[in-house]
């Protein structure tokens, strides 16, 4: 081997300094990823030179207890490549303002003294608005200097306020849990002059609106180290090694000590390696596979051998013993709703009686009251909200009954809903008559429904269930499954068995993890509810190893009570204005004017003719606004500060007399809402706020529609407006407005999308720039972003340019605003509050159907003071809310007096008109303030909090903070090494001793309710509306048909053509549009976004692997190029979520213009039952109820792009 | 016996991800510069496919490696003699297509764009002409692409497979694929040292990187056709060759490369391995099949008296000795038999070795209907991927040296079910224990999923003190360390 040289000589060896000094550097900082990505990582940045050079993880998290693997490292591919953003030529270093734009303010300028005067001559003169308009998103950007563009900014708001109101200043920036105080930052300005916040959650798709149906949970999910304490996962709609890669090492990890892993996947994807089984189950079709999953389970683990846990765990921790009545409904009886106490003599005058429940006592016989249900926990008397099975009257055991199949006064034929099948079932159903006070009433169980609907036939009561597991008429079957599922019987089988057997041995360590595949699906509601059946039947929530683990696009935001103060302004103000997206985008962006009544309720099919069911869907969102069931603005079509001057001129007197008269006007139709004519001027959004995020693209959701009718720009939408015929609720105004928006401003530090769209682009501090906070579910620790370098070229971090504009906008004031002013706030039914029990029945005031009494049968109506001269000092300071009010998360109040004084005397303060606050002036100060106030980081906070939860509960739970009271995280000591929050109740899990989380183990094992009408986990949802619409019980709604889907009602085939199903799978090459334009990105992929086909499809339309591609329908168009393979199966096409439009997109030879990103080919659509409103946990939430962006059920035409791309 | 010490590696390919942050990390710190931008002297590919450059593994076409047939053995490119005859004409030598053509974006296009009439775009520019290109394959082009025509069908391991074992490898609900992340193996008989008509490169006698003298490198290629696996790479700015060199300045440091410290898959184990380097040449003859088996052979156990005594003979101090006993590497490759090199053929004996991936069960499909209840968990009875395609790939078509490592690994696998279910027959049990001892199987589970980044990346002390101390005193050093000009790394001659 002489080749191999040996080199003696030590001088040959001194070049290898080559290498060594490209490495060395001079400064390591802990920093993240602040937006989009859930990850939470913790990175440390080298910085050489003074410039950043590298981000590699760091491995210093601190271990969990016992046998489970280190979190070490975290950070994937993406993160690894943000460091290119920093000094690419995508950066943006200095304001931009178009230069159409720029033009017509400075002429305005040297026309008009007052500059408010000068911006009204531009956007009130029908051509120049017109002109920038157009222009919008077609380059001629100018740089300009900051004081230019925040006077713009603040006159702007300014003049939307004072001619239309508040509420038409809009701001969107998504998930703040990435970087909360960067999000903190906007929202505490918008909430402090009255402005609205659109929320994410729920228009991402992400909600899990079956999370609020079953638990009253927003979303709950254990953190990735709990993955590895399972022994069944079952993943489904996630791909966790695309979109949890610093994650998924827990699921390989917990495979190698034993853990079966089941796929559900139509597509060969990368977790599907992971699996011992890959299903591959029709895509959005898993739902059918679990409801015979559950047909399984219940037959042969609850029926033929009942399995004394999974009985015990559903009698304790579910509604299944509690009493149903059964209606009788034409000829036959029917599901109806829950019997409330009140109905029974025994209970009639117990105090909320109409929301306290009834199960069967095995000992008495007779119906009782347990504890834990809703009324409970807003009665006077506390201490009675929680889960022992005890009679909330005389206190007495209750041995509840699960089902009345072996002792009933008679057997009913009850009547099932089929939606998949032509025909009604009729099943049998025992029941026990009960006397009310309606007389004899039927009533049997929620476990005896369920046995019925999943067509468990039983001795006595088997009529209409299905025959065995091979009767493929019964629906339910794993016969009757294969049709939809693709999936074999055997293996329907084999897997339940598995998964009871499982869960039986260890104790419920069965898990989901599931996500966005399933849940961007119009019926997604009822596929996760098929799933969490089959863990509530095998008593697998609440237990580590166990649960449903849903990770997309919440991403817990942990210290949330003291952000919330601060992001909402509530130290200030309160109630602050939080706008649900879907149905503000569905609105507003007139995307409800391109649907047709008669197909859209074919898609949601109903269980029987009512006024709750069919129609068009605005019909439905213009009802729940008014019912206050959903929130929307603006409110009015008057302006809310014009509207309280007028009641005061009016003679009103005090804030009581100002809501009575503006309910007056509102009952007298002087006054409407803004929702029922969204088209009128008035009713616009006027300015919109984009931050840490991408509104105008990966965010847009049917994105050629708000290129049309909120920017007035071009669009390659061709779809008809069907909808004229079929609404009733809102006016129809023949001509739809194109360019609402007065003022798009972006803050960015990518010329991304919608920075490209936007009138004025602020550029921003990097993820590498600034101090700010971090935490997720995915795991127990909190982290800090912090300025590795300082904010580069002209950037500032978001906490600066929010104050820099609350200054200005106070500037300005001086003159226009010069007085403290009020506001009317409309409020919708909350969630956590006693409004839960607003609305036991379904009535409509605007019919007369009942009175519009605020709070109770419409939104609140709640007068606030503004006060924009002040605004910016107060943007500046933690208000004397904070120390008044205490903090407050999910009904639950604690004070903070004593942290607040601590802030005072030992943190920065800021002084102004004589009084002294914590100052909120720098981001690390204001981080600072909210670890300190918030129980997940100040153990003295968590034990206070406890007291307080034990108060309400009755039960012990002090105990779980008295650990850790000594506890106080800063933001000093994360810097250091990443912290682990601690157990609070704001959330429900149990972390001490170094635990993994898992949600719903404080709920089972302290007995602490879940948020919902039983207090317990819901199998039946007895909502007028859920019932209306059939999903009452879990139950399963086909697909939707392409043809019902006016997708494809103008665009024609154009030469060889097929047309599939189009899908927008979180992808690997960024996170959302994040990443995905970078070069890093774009070489280790395929130089853009492609679309994925299957190979046969691919040689229907003469299609070959990296051949151009025009994808279209009548709501946009896409270029991309094809990448074919048979990992994907026929009849689907992927195009991964979500390409920039702005990097390598060819024009369209089809509509002309630019190709558009993937939210071109999508009309967003709304589940009108999603929208149920004030009753129980069908109350609303920002971020947290209502109807979702739902886009997964869309269908394209493709055709290979003849000839070259065209630039 | 010729004891030396090499700094080693495992990649666990069950647990690899496939998401590239190995890669990215080391573009960000290495090769994120002119000349250097298609160099990825660490990628990920996608199996079955072609990977990067394309089809590298096809040594008829690339002539990379060693030629089995002749005895010495010679470089399948002809050695040093005929590399010079072939300075200028190197015709092995992969092409620009090959790789691929590096691309960015005009993006300041989005900035400094006019107002006109339609949305500005950035159009992807070569880096190398700086004209707008259209990209057609990239460095990851087949990334995730199982079942296609065009990558996957032209994998060259799927040689000797059945038409009906090729066949299930394109039907959506049969077929498989995995990640194969790749680096620079460090070989010990590494063939482009052997082809290096300048004497440029050298195996480092303290941890065995593979180094190229960036000083004396002249830019002849050969040492890129000489590689087999296609990691060197021709700087065409500084008109020298790269490829990876292990970070040796962070493990000098005490720090772990790049790659391995970002691996986010847990999947990168890295410790010392004691050889017998006077085998090397015995052993690199061996039939393909012997391959495997007999370069664990080269390797020593460090815990063996004689071994370490030894080892001190031949110079290698205390303290490497003390890595090479904690070396992850040594267990899984040694101990374990659960680590195989990849393509043994080419016979440059490379010192990182692969835990092969366990698959999902393979589905029966009818009429339509997927089914796999057949079997529970990942076996080898109803494999997904067959044995002759792993075995082309890492034992040189020896399927039962593959078929050994599956067996042992299904067997620690259904151990643990046994321990923490308790679901599993007591004949099941039995025979999982007969396989790997209970004991055993508990480490490897332990090793496998519970151990930290100590434990998976042990970097040896490198006594730089020492190193330093050749040529100047380490006390100067020390001051001195830093001062003087840098040189950026372009081209100087």
């Amino acid at each position: 081997m002489s080749w191999i040289q040996d080199i003696i000589d030590p001088q040959a060896r001194t070049w290898e300094d080559f290498y060594r000094n490209r490495h060395q550097h001079d400064r390591v900082v802990r920093s993240t990823h602040g937006v989009n990505c859930t990850g939470s990582c913790s990175w440390n940045v080298a910085v050489k030179d003074g410039i950043v050079a590298w981000e590699m993880q760091a491995t210093d998290y601190p271990p969990l207890a016992g046998e489970i693997p280190p979190y070490e490292p975290r950070g994937c591919q993406r993160g690894a490549s943000c460091s290119w953003y920093l000094y690419s030529p995508l950066r943006v270093k200095y304001p931009y303002l178009r230069g159409v734009l720029q033009d017509l303010w400075r002429e305005a300028r040297s026309q008009h003294d007052d500059p408010v005067d000068a911006w009204t001559s531009i956007v009130e003169s029908p051509e120049s608005r017109r002109a920038y308009q157009q222009a919008r998103g077609k380059g001629g950007f100018r740089r300009i200097d900051w004081e230019e563009a925040l006077e713009m900014i603040a006159v702007s708001t300014i003049y939307t306020i004072k001619k239309y109101g508040p509420d038409r200043v809009i701001g969107f920036s998504p998930i703040p849990a990435m970087s909360m105080l960067s999000y903190a930052a906007g929202s505490r300005f918008l909430q402090l002059l009255g402005g609205v916040n659109l929320s994410f959650y729920d228009w991402y798709c992400d909600l899990p609106n079956a999370s609020p149906e079953i638990w009253g949970e927003q979303t709950d999910v254990a953190e990735s180290a709990d993955w590895y304490n399972s022994k069944f996962i079952a993943v489904m709609g996630a791909n966790l090694g695309m979109t949890r890669t610093p994650d998924v090492h827990f699921l390989a990890e917990a495979r190698h000590n034993g853990t079966k892993v089941a796929v559900l996947s139509p597509d060969l994807n990368m977790t599907s390696k992971y699996g011992d089984w890959w299903i591959p189950v029709h895509a959005s079709q898993d739902g059918a596979f679990w409801m015979a999953v559950n047909h399984v389970i219940l037959k042969e683990y609850h029926h033929e051998a009942p399995t004394p846990a999974f009985l015990d765990y559903v009698k304790r921790y579910t509604d299944s013993p509690f009493l149903i009545e059964l209606e009788k409904r034409q000829d036959s009886w029917q599901p109806g709703r829950m019997v409330p106490a009140a109905k029974l003599t025994p209970y009639r005058e117990v105090e909320n009686g109409e929301f306290k429940f009834l199960v069967w006592d095995e000992t008495s016989s007779a119906p009782r009251m347990p504890l834990g249900s809703l009324g409970f926990r807003w009665q006077e008397r506390k201490g009675e909200w929680n889960l022992k099975m005890e009679d909330g009257l005389d206190g007495k055991p209750i041995s509840p009954r699960l089902s009345f199949a072996d002792e009933n006064d008679e057997v009913l034929k009850v009547r099932f809903d089929d939606f998949a099948g032509t025909e009604k079932l009729l099943r049998s159903v025992p029941v026990r008559y009960v006397e009310s006070d309606r007389g004899t009433i039927a009533v049997t169980t929620v476990y005896d429904l369920l046995m019925a609907q999943f067509g468990v036939a039983r001795p006595g009561v088997a009529e209409g269930c299905a025959r065995d597991f091979d009767d493929e008429t019964a629906p339910y079957t794993p016969a009757w499954q294969e049709k939809y599922s693709g999936v074999g019987r055997d293996t329907v089988i084999r897997f339940a068995r598995e998964w009871a057997d499982t869960a039986q041995r260890t104790d419920g360590k069965c898990s989901i993890i599931i996500g966005a595949g399933i849940n961007h699906w119009y019926h997604a509601n009822l596929t996760y509810r098929a799933g969490i059946v089959a863990l509530m039947l095998c008593g697998c929530v609440g237990k580590n190893g166990g649960g449903l683990n849903h990770y997309v696009g919440q991403e817990k935001l942990a210290p949330m009570a003291p952000w919330l103060t601060i992001a909402g302004a509530l130290d200030w103000t309160r109630p602050p204005r939080f706008q649900n997206t879907p149905s503000f985008h569905y609105v507003h962006s007139d995307q409800w004017r391109y649907e047709r009544a008669v197909d859209e309720e074919q898609l949601n099919p109903a269980s029987h003719d009512g006024p709750l069911a069919g129609g068009h869907t605005m019909d439905h969102q213009v009802r729940a606004v008014k019912r206050g069931w959903l929130p929307f603005f603006p409110q009015f079509n008057r302006n809310s500060l014009d509207l309280a001057a007028a009641a005061q001129a009016d003679g009103a007197k005090d804030a009581p007399a100002i809501v009575a008269w503006s309910v007056e006007q509102l009952k007298q139709k002087q006054l409407h809402f803004a929702v029922e004519d969204p088209d009128a001027p008035e009713n616009w959004p006027r300015l919109w706020f984009i931050w840490r995020g991408n509104a105008l693209s990966s965010s847009a959701k049917g994105q050629e529609y708000f290129f049309k009718h909120y920017l007035g720009t071009h669009s390659s939408a061709i779809a008809p407006e069907t909808a004229r015929d079929g609404v009733t609720e809102a006016v129809w105004r023949e001509k739809a407005p194109e360019g609402k928006l007065d003022l798009v401003v972006d803050i960015n530090f990518r010329m991304d999308t919608s920075a490209l769209y936007s009138d004025l682009v602020l550029p921003t501090a990097t993820w590498y720039e600034k101090d700010d906070l971090n935490t997720t579910d995915m795991h127990s620790f909190i982290h800090p972003l912090q300025a590795a370098v300082a904010p580069c070229w002209e950037a500032r971090p978001d906490w600066d340019i929010f104050q820099d504009i609350a200054r200005k906008v106070s500037e300005l004031a001086l003159v226009h605003l010069p007085e403290p002013i009020l506001d009317v706030v409309a409020v919708p039914l909350q969630h956590d509050t006693p409004a839960e029990m607003a609305q036991r029945e379904v009535r409509d005031w605007s019919r007369g159907e009942c009175e519009p009494i605020p709070g109770k049968t419409m939104p609140g109506l709640v007068v606030v003071e503004r006060n924009y001269v002040d605004l910016y000092q107060r943007m500046l300071s933690l208000g004397p809310g904070a120390r008044e009010n205490g903090l407050s998360m999910h009904g639950l109040t604690w004070s903070v007096q004593p942290e607040y004084d601590e802030l005072l005397a030992s943190r920065p303060v800021h002084q102004w008109d004589g009084q002294c606050y914590p100052s909120l002036e720098r981001a690390s100060d204001a981080a600072n303030i909210i670890m300190h106030l918030a129980p997940e980081t100040n153990g003295e906070v968590a034990y206070r909090a406890f007291v307080a939860e034990e108060k309400k509960v009755g039960l012990p739970l002090v105990d779980l903070a008295e650990k850790n009271r000594s506890v106080r995280t800063s933001f000093e000591d994360i810097a250091r090494q990443p912290r682990r929050l601690l157990t609070s109740p704001c959330w429900t899990g149990i972390s001490n001793d170094g635990r993994a989380y898992s949600a719903y183990c404080l709920n089972v094992e302290r007995l602490v309710p879940w948020r919902t009408l039983t207090g317990r986990q819901h199998f039946y949802l007895d909502h007028q509306s859920y019932l209306a619409y059939g999903e009452h019980l879990p139950t399963y709604k086909p697909k939707l048909e392409a043809a019902l889907l006016q997708d494809l009602v103008a665009s024609e085939p154009e030469g060889r053509t097929i047309a599939l199903n189009y899908l927008t799978p979180h992808g690997k090459w960024g996170i959302h549009s994040t990443y995905g334009d970078n070069h890093r990105m774009l070489t280790l992929s395929r130089g853009l976004h492609p679309l994925w086909i299957n190979d046969r499809d691919a040689a229907r339309i003469d299609l070959q692997d990296n051949d151009w591609v025009e994808v279209y329908n009548d709501h946009g168009v896409v270029m991309t190029r094809a990448v074919v393979s048979a990992r994907i199966p026929e009849g689907i096409a992927f195009i991964y979520h979500a390409p920039e439009r702005t990097v390598g997109v060819p024009k369209s030879p089809l509509r002309g213009g630019r190709g558009g990103s993937h939210n071109s080919l999508i009309r967003t659509r709304l589940k009108p039952n999603l929208m149920a409103g004030g009753y129980g946990q069908f109350t609303y939430g920002f971020n947290y109820w209502g109807p979702t962006g739902t886009n997964r059920d869309t269908f394209v035409l493709i055709r290979k792009l003849e000839g070259e791309p065209q630039w | 016996m010729n004891i030396r010490a090499q700094v080693s590696s495992v990649f666990h390919l069950d647990k690899c991800i496939g998401c590239h942050t190995c890669s990215v990390t080391c573009k960000n710190i290495w090769t994120d510069r002119k000349g250097a931008e298609y160099m990825w002297w660490n990628n990920v590919e996608t199996k079955p496919g072609t990977g990067y450059p394309t089809r590298w593994e096809d040594q008829e076409h690339y002539r990379g490696g060693w030629d089995g047939e002749k005895q010495p053995l010679q470089l399948r490119s002809g050695g040093k003699g005929k590399g010079l005859l072939n300075l200028f004409h190197n015709p092995d030598l992969p092409s620009m297509d090959d790789y691929y053509e590096p691309w960015t974006y005009r993006y300041q296009d989005l900035f400094q764009a006019g107002q006109g009439s339609d949305q500005p775009v950035a159009r992807s520019v070569s880096m190398v002409t700086g004209q707008p290109m259209d990209p057609q394959s990239g460095p990851n082009w087949d990334d995730d692409l199982g079942g296609s025509s065009l990558y996957a069908a032209n994998d060259p391991s799927l040689e000797g497979l059945t038409p009906d074992e090729r066949q299930q490898l394109f039907a959506t609900e049969r077929m498989a694929f995995f990640y194969l992340p790749r680096r620079c193996n460090h070989c010990l008989n590494a063939a482009c040292v052997a082809g290096c008509p300048s004497g440029a490169i050298y195996k480092r006698g303290e941890d065995g990187v593979v180094l190229i003298n960036q000083e004396k490198c002249r830019g002849w290629r050969m040492c890129v056709s000489a590689c087999p696996y296609k990691k060197t790479y021709y700087n065409w700015t500084a008109g020298k060759s790269e490829k990876c060199i292990s970070c040796y300045p962070r493990l000098e440091s005490g720090e772990m490369p790049g790659c391995y410290a970002s691996c986010v898959g847990r999947i990168r184990y890295m410790g010392v391995l004691l050889y017998d380097a006077a085998g090397i040449a015995a052993t690199a003859g061996l039939p393909p099949q012997e391959l495997a088996a007999a370069q664990r052979e080269l390797i020593l156990n460090p815990h063996d008296p004689a071994v370490i005594a030894q080892a001190r003979r031949d110079g290698i101090p205390f303290p490497l000795l003390e890595a090479a006993r904690q070396s992850p590497v040594y267990r899984f490759v040694k101990e374990w038999g659960l680590a195989l090199p990849l393509h043994p053929e080419f016979r440059t004996l490379p010192m990182l070795f692969y835990v092969p991936p366990l698959l999902p069960v393979l589905a029966k499909v009818e009429g339509g209907v997927a089914d796999m209840a057949q079997a529970s968990f990942s076996s080898l009875e109803k494999a997904r991927l067959p044995l002759r395609y792993l075995a082309n790939l890492f034992a040189g078509g020896n399927e039962q040296e593959v078929e050994a490592v599956y067996r042992r690994l299904i067997a620690v696998r259904l151990q643990r079910r046994a321990d923490s279910v308790g679901d599993l027959s007591a004949g099941e049990v039995e025979q999982a224990a007969a396989i790997v001892a209970p004991q055993v199987a508990r480490e490897i589970y332990r090793m496998s999923a519970l151990s930290s980044i100590k434990e998976r990346i042990v970097v040896p002390p490198m006594a730089r003190e020492m190193a330093i101390e050749a040529h100047t005193d380490p006390h100067e050093h020390r001051g001195a360390n830093g001062f003087g000009a840098r040189l950026a790394p372009a081209r100087r001659w």
